[in-house]
């Protein structure tokens, strides 16, 4: 599949590696070169410098082929921006927009967007932690193997689109 | 009429004065405290502090019951989900947007923004009439069917000059409103025939301009 990520984060620059290890076109947008040191050497897909809410990164990006697009930045407006004009102006068959304020997750949720509120995700799971403890059933695994890879770039790294 | 105004810079600061002078309800919402402070000394208590993309500080605004919400922060990506969440949430039946990138304006407006203001497409259409057609003076766009009212001058070298309306082939989507005659306004028919030096003002699509042009007040040239 080809797959565009806007925001080279954590979140973007894991997702993006793991995608394109398996054998997916991916293409990670961010407005901060330095952030995609977070990428690693073994990302074979393209990285685009640039700002996602303009049209011309995301065509640069690929997106007029793209089967799925995913915005992760840091910012919720730009990322229920950039998801609008992916699905309205690009007409991407998938689009996944993270939003952390859970309010405005349920708004544009309403409005036809396909959101996921890493905010209520993570109060979900750490709840579930807190009343039932690690190993009970029903809660997803921590992911604890990715952790080693997340320490090697300092925190002062990138910013995120 | 109450306004709900987010974003506290240049153009939100003189958008409140402007409305209050007028005696408009006004609520000005700005994120940053510090700017927000200096709103409070000049304006008064019609300024909050608050991010006016979060529901909470819409609802403290009361922003359900406002007949505008005008969204003119300095970057498009808020200004359209706090017209977003104004219309969705808050059933707000105007929303104004301010746009900076002139590509936005298509997009803002197939997601239900009532209208869109963009300083960038403003001022470029001033610098390419100048340019381009000397003879048309665009007077306002009517955002809704694209549809342009224009103030075209009738020269003495047009088709047009000594017809009636009736027999003047104009383009399709396009109705002669006004016919400006020395210091008179006349509203036209069928039989009233255009002079040299006349101007009219048309409503026209704005894609049947150029042809409403080339018949009106051709260039020399063609």
């Amino acid at each position: 599949m080809k797959i565009v990520i806007l925001g080279c984060g954590r979140i973007g620059a894991i997702l993006a590696c793991r995608l394109s290890q398996t054998g997916h076109d991916v293409a990670i947008i961010d407005v901060d070169n330095s952030a995609f040191q977070r990428l690693g050497p073994d990302f074979k897909g393209k990285r685009v410098l640039g700002n996602g809410t303009e049209q011309d990164t995301l065509r640069r990006a690929g997106i007029e082929q793209a089967d799925c697009f995913l915005a992760i930045t840091q910012g919720d407006n730009r990322n229920i921006m950039a998801c609008q004009i992916a699905r309205v102006i690009f007409n991407v068959p998938r689009v996944q927009t993270r939003i952390k304020d859970p309010l405005r997750a349920d708004c544009f949720a309403e409005q036809g967007l396909e959101t996921f509120c890493t905010t209520i995700l993570a109060a979900n799971y750490l709840e579930h932690l807190l009343l039932f403890g690690p190993g009970a059933s029903g809660a997803p695994a921590a992911g604890s193997a990715s952790s080693s890879e997340d320490r090697s770039v300092p925190d002062s790294v990138g910013s995120e689109a | 009429m109450y306004v709900v105004i987010a974003g506290g810079g240049k153009v939100g600061y003189y958008l409140a004065k402007t409305l209050l002078a007028e005696n408009h309800e006004v609520v000005l919402l700005e994120k940053g405290p510090a700017c927000c402070a200096s709103l409070l000394s000049v304006l008064g208590d019609v300024v909050l502090l608050g991010d006016a993309c979060e529901a909470r500080t819409m609802e403290t605004a009361g922003v359900n019951r406002a007949d505008v919400v005008a969204a003119v922060t300095g970057e498009d990506d808020d200004n359209l989900v706090i017209c977003q969440m104004a219309k969705q949430r808050f059933g707000v039946k105007r929303t104004i947007a301010r746009v900076n990138n002139p590509e936005n304006e298509d997009l803002f407006s197939r997601l239900g923004i009532d209208q869109t203001v963009t300083s960038t497409r403003i001022i470029y259409n001033l610098i390419e009439q100048e340019i381009e057609s000397g003879a048309v003076i665009p007077l306002s766009t009517l955002r809704r069917g694209n549809l342009e009212l224009v103030e075209v001058a009738v020269t003495p070298i047009s088709p047009a000059a000594g017809k009636s309306l009736a027999d003047i082939d104009l383009p399709p989507e396009c109705q002669i409103i006004i016919v400006l005659r020395g210091d008179r306004a006349l509203i036209p028919h069928g039989a009233t025939v255009l002079e040299p030096h006349d101007s009219i003002i048309a409503v026209v699509e704005a894609r049947h301009e150029r042809e409403l042009r080339e018949i009106i007040s051709p260039s020399r040239r063609s």
